[in-house]
């Protein structure tokens, strides 16, 4: 008998339905991972089996937990039974816990809110699921003082203190770095085997998806498009939004071959350290090395990537080379001029390089139309283009993109993610400058977005010869569009060399590690399509 | 947590050193003789005199404001020219009125104000949430002094159940709370109004966190995680207002303690107003200042008990 | 559209209308004193009934509400015009020293009680309307200095501010382009607050006699006068509390009610 079966479910909010007839069965023991592009209502659905869902929600069908309905069990009901029956985990560790109690306190309040048992023994039972947990750190610390994957690991204690039969998952690891995240997935597993929990795991990463889960759900626009155990779904894909998705994750675009020519970037035995806040009262400010050393060169139309996890050093060496944060030694030239020129950003420079950045929301002025947006740095120019020349200059960046010139006179809210980021490719191409940062530019994009805009920048490397700087956490994007690439950790860049040579045979062990980590795409295989 | 309390404290001493600067030099040099702006344009000449040596305004600059912090500090303010007697001695008649009202309207406004706003915050859109809500808008609208005047109206000219104004004295405390109560209460609405709207908008923006969400995961009911999470971080930003209000609130008891003849430090500040008597001025608005300042270094200090992650950042 | 947006909108046009329409026309000359005709109840002729010295009492409001608004708009254009580049310069060079001297700054102006500042001001230079302006002005500075520099914070570590900064644009050129226009709603919300806040210390200051000296006309110190006389005429004190409460209930709803309209996102819980 299932322990979750959810079935034809339906959700509307307002008058918006968000769910279609959704079914979805869990055994004990047994992984489910819904998966989709955002959108797509997997997350509502997990809220929906915890009762969870936002005021004003209306729902059709009925998700049975064993023997309870939960559409139709009292709230007062449904409070005993989260956290008992079923727990919960969520994607992001940083604010997931409440930064004013302990992190014991707050895996104890589980247990106490659901059984008669003294403080002290709850806090006995918390210490010892964190330990379940694999966290070494002592339970009377504070959120704050511990790391995304920590945090994350104490949050999974506070779900499963009670042992509960169902573990829901939303996006658990996608705020984590790699290596974390299969540490974290690696608890999941095991915690599954032992208590013999079912895990409902919802998460956009098909290579997660493909690794941990005996049966994926997938969804598109509130429905279910496809489910069917791991292996048959791997081998004989159906649905054409699966076989797309599947196609977009594995995306590989096609560059240009790279000439090797004359240098355009150097950096040079580049550091920058930190003052941490004072331990004590008068011992000296502890210091934070963010860069140590670091040394490369980018040529002339040379695609290079930079790897590394989170507090590796990447933003602070990103912020170095845009020239907007200065460093303490060494010196970083474009084109045979310093960065910085007498502690001022260099303005002969900024005409020289643009920059992409991740957020597609976040980039641009709300308040500004898309053409004021894109001309913005035209200003650097000797001969700020106006007029006609401005308009031109305009529409021949839009259209560069694959966008039209009639887009310039809209505001930015009308535009979807994967518009905005041309947008943004657009405004760093309007000086037609000879290097590109892309700092995680591709990284909040669906998957077959992310596709389109990587097809875009090999499209761009065609018609001109375009030098960048991928910055991404993600290895499969890097590997697919650059020439070269380096690995940093703690500040250094440790390991540096052809984009191929460095993923099929790494030499540095932490390399190795990052690229064990990395969940891969099995092979798959796609059904004949039927018409 | 020694080093945030010793930086507060650093910041609290700088600030009483800029204060007495600004309160020394509006009272002492921007009037330029300040002598003979006490005792106006048809002075005698030896008063006038007699009041430079008093006030020691033969004296440099410099040698004044350090004798005159000096004396401060040793509980000196120096004598008051229209009463002929210490300003220290004026002063501590008069705090044992100003200080109970404003504790005791603090007192209120919080006792108000904070089941109000978690009541509202507890009960979203509900009636009693547009109800207090409503309320608030009024309280915060409404001047206290004319609020006193229509409690006066109804409590004491027409009910009769407290006398219109005066202060009996602590020889018996009931009958001294009794005659500070309508003035309390006219000082602490319209504070409970902010306050209670405060605490509601906090705590709201509490519940949107994604703590609350985990809590609720864990089987809290909104009410319990509301209570056992959202309250004590909502309480951050209201301990900066209470702080803030408390100046209000001893501030504005000037304005109250006239309303209901109190023999406060407001009634002292404003006959000294009116005597040109600058040397009470003086030490009366120093001594509110140095109050507030106290305070809110106090409400600093209470910020780290209740947030750890201000014990170790600086 | 909220219901509170417009009855405070409506409140709030109908005083300032009454200020400005103060100009043209007033019933009454509220400086000829007509003791014979002194305590009137509302009537026909004096809508809203007369004061001690017969004067009309709907004119007396309607050059107060003249006073009021005046002072209170010219306290926040004083907070406004100084408080918001210091709060944007010191966002600007976030951390620096002159940042800390600036926020330290206003944190120390916070410790005075504005009440108490108010009377040294008119202890040293006398009172009048001007003293008045300039002691509700000295604390909207910080006001808006804080909120200014709260709401630029974030925004300068934005994407669109960083790549305005590649683009070589100065902090100068970035905090008018970029911030500022994004921080007008807030503004103007906190404006209309403090406008409300700036009519009540107005009504206290005149009250107790610092603010406008007469003949002008002010609600505060119509209150004031009318204060001995509350329980032979309560008209005389509830209609001038009546006004304030009434003008800053209607500031008070309309700023909320701007906020919630130019902050569309719904702050809603989940559950």
């Amino acid at each position: 008998m299932s322990l979750l079966n959810v079935k034809n479910l339906s959700l509307s909010i307002g008058s918006f339905q968000i769910l279609h007839d959704v079914s979805i069965d869990v055994l004990p023991g047994e992984i489910v991972a819904i998966t989709g592009e955002s959108g797509s209502g997997k997350s509502l659905t997990a809220l929906a089996v915890m009762g969870l869902l936002p005021y004003g929600s209306v729902m059709k069908g009925s998700i049975w937990l064993e023997e309870k309905n939960i559409l139709t069990t009292s709230e007062h009901d449904l409070c005993s039974m989260r956290g008992r029956a079923m727990g919960m985990v969520f994607q992001e560790p940083m604010t997931a816990l409440n930064p004013v109690k302990t992190i014991g306190n707050q895996v104890a309040e589980t247990i106490i809110i659901h059984e008669r048992v003294t403080k002290f023994e709850a806090n006995k039972r918390a210490a010892d699921m964190l330990q379940r947990v694999g966290l070494t750190v002592d339970p009377s610390r504070y959120p704050h003082e511990l790391s995304g994957g920590q945090r994350q690991r104490v949050v999974i204690a506070m779900a499963i203190a009670l042992r509960p039969k169902l573990l829901i998952a939303d996006e658990p690891t996608t705020a984590l770095d790699v290596t974390t995240q299969a540490r974290i997935l690696e608890l999941l597993k095991d915690l599954v085997a032992d208590f013999d929990m079912g895990l409902l795991i919802i998460t956009h990463d098909l290579a997660v998806v493909a690794e941990i889960a005996d049966k994926i759900v997938v969804m598109q626009n509130g429905c279910i498009v496809e489910a069917a155990k791991t292996q048959e779904l791997l081998h004989n894909i159906r649905h054409p939004y699966t076989k797309a998705l599947f196609n977009a994750s594995t995306h590989r675009v096609i560059l240009p071959k790279y000439i090797p020519s004359s240098p355009l970037l150097s950096v040079e035995s580049v550091a920058r350290t930190y003052n941490l806040p004072r331990k004590s009262v008068f011992g000296s400010r502890p210091k934070f090395q963010a860069l140590d050393g670091v040394s490369f060169h980018i040529s002339q139309g040379e695609r290079v990537g930079l790897v590394g996890e989170s507090g590796c050093g990447k933003s602070t060496l990103t912020r170095a080379i845009l020239g907007l944060e200065e460093v303490q030694r060494g010196q970083i030239m474009l084109d045979g001029q310093s960065v910085f020129s007498q502690k001022k950003p260099n303005l002969e420079v900024r005409r020289k390089m643009q920059v992409v950045f991740q957020d597609p929301y976040g980039s641009f002025n709300p308040r500004h139309r898309v053409d004021r947006l894109i001309a913005e740095p035209l200003h650097v120019l000797e001969n700020t283009p106006i007029g006609k020349d401005r308009d031109l200059a305009i529409s021949k960046a839009l259209e560069d993109v694959g966008l039209s010139a009639v887009d310039s006179k809209k505001y930015i809210h009308e535009f979807s993610g994967g518009q905005r980021q041309r947008i943004a490719i657009a405004r760093a191409l309007i000086i037609e400058p000879e290097l590109i940062i892309f700092d995680e530019a591709v990284s909040a994009l669906d998957v077959s977005v992310r596709a389109q805009v990587l097809d875009l920048i090999a499209d761009l490397c065609r018609k001109r010869p375009l030098a960048y700087l991928f910055i991404s956490h993600d290895l499969s994007v890097v590997r697919t569009v650059t020439d070269r690439v380096m690995v940093m950790q703690l500040g250094q860049i440790i390991e540096q060399g052809q984009t191929e040579q460095v993923f099929s045979n790494p030499q540095h062990t932490y390399t190795q590690s990052l690229i064990a980590a990395a969940p891969t795409l099995p092979e798959v295989t796609y059904a004949i399509e039927t018409v | 947590m020694i080093r945030y309390t010793l930086g507060r404290l650093l910041s609290l001493i700088i600030s009483l050193v800029i204060a007495s600067l600004v309160i020394f030099s509006v009272i002492e040099v921007i009037p330029g003789d300040p002598a003979s702006f006490m005792l106006g344009i048809n002075a005698r000449e030896d008063t006038l005199a007699a009041l430079r040596s008093e006030m020691g305004l033969d004296q440099p600059l410099v040698v004044r404001y350090f004798d005159w912090v000096i004396g401060l500090l040793q509980g000196d303010f120096g004598n008051s020219w229209t009463y002929k007697t210490p300003v220290s001695e004026l002063i501590s008649d008069r705090i044992w009125v100003s200080l109970p009202l404003a504790i005791y309207a603090l007192i209120l406004s919080t006792l108000i104000a904070f089941p109000a706003g978690i009541l509202a915050a507890s009960r979203r859109g509900g009636a009693s949430d547009v109800t207090i809500m409503g309320a608030t808008q009024m309280g915060v609208a409404i001047p206290n002094f004319w609020f006193a005047m229509i409690m006066v109206l109804i409590f004491a000219i027409h009910l009769r159940w407290f006398s219109a104004g005066g202060f009996p004295g602590w020889s018996n405390p009931l009958q001294g709370i009794k005659s500070l109560t309508l003035p309390a209460i006219s000082l602490a609405l319209p504070q409970a109004a902010i306050l209670a709207r405060i605490m509601r908008s906090s705590l709201l923006d509490m519940l949107s966190e994604d703590f609350i969400r985990t809590a609720r995961a864990k089987g809290l009911t909104r009410g319990q995680a509301l209570w056992r999470h959202a309250v004590r971080n909502a309480l951050i930003p209201v301990l900066t207002i209470i702080g803030l209000q408390f100046s209000f609130l001893l501030a504005g008891g000037i304005i109250i303690e006239q309303i209901f003849f109190l023999p406060g430090l407001g009634r002292l500040i404003f006959q000294a107003i009116s005597a040109r008597d600058l040397i009470v001025v003086e030490s009366v608005v120093m001594l509110l200042v140095f109050t507030v300042i106290i305070v809110n270094f106090a409400v600093d200090i209470a910020y780290a008990a209740v947030d750890p992650r201000l014990r170790i950042k600086a | 559209m909220k219901p509170g947006l417009i009855i405070g909108s409506f409140l709030s046009i109908i005083f300032i209308g009454l200020a400005f329409f103060s100009f043209i026309w007033i019933p009454y000359d509220i400086e000829a004193l007509e003791i014979s005709n002194k305590l009137k109840k509302p009537n026909f002729n004096h809508w809203l009934g007369t004061d001690h010295f017969g004067r009309d009492i709907f004119s007396m409001i309607m050059m107060g509400a003249r006073t009021s608004i005046a002072v209170a708009l010219l306290a926040v254009g004083i907070g406004v015009v100084i408080g918001v580049p210091l709060g944007l310069f010191s966002a600007a060079r976030r951390g620096s020293f002159i940042d800390e001297v600036i926020m330290r700054g206003n944190d120390l102006i916070f410790a005075f009680p504005s009440l108490v500042i108010a009377i040294l001001i008119t202890a040293v230079f006398g009172p009048s309307a001007v003293n008045a302006i300039v002691a509700i002005g000295i604390f909207n500075i910080p006001v808006f200095a804080r909120l200014t520099r709260a709401a630029a914070l974030p925004l300068w570590e934005r994407d669109f501010i960083l790549s305005a900064r590649v683009c070589g644009k100065s902090e100068a050129r970035i905090s008018i382009e970029h911030i500022l226009p994004n921080i007008t709603n807030l503004m103007i919300v906190q404006g209309t607050i403090q406008f409300s806040l700036g009519i009540l210390a107005e009504a206290s200051l005149s009250y107790i006699g610092l603010g406008a000296q007469p003949p002008t006309a002010s609600w505060g110190r119509m209150l004031a006068d009318a204060q001995t006389l509350v329980s032979i005429a309560p008209h005389v004190a509830l209609v001038p509390g009546l006004a304030i409460l009434l003008m800053v209930l209607g500031l008070n709803l309309m700023g909320d009610g701007l906020r919630d309209l130019f902050d569309p996102r719904i702050k809603g819980d989940r559950t």
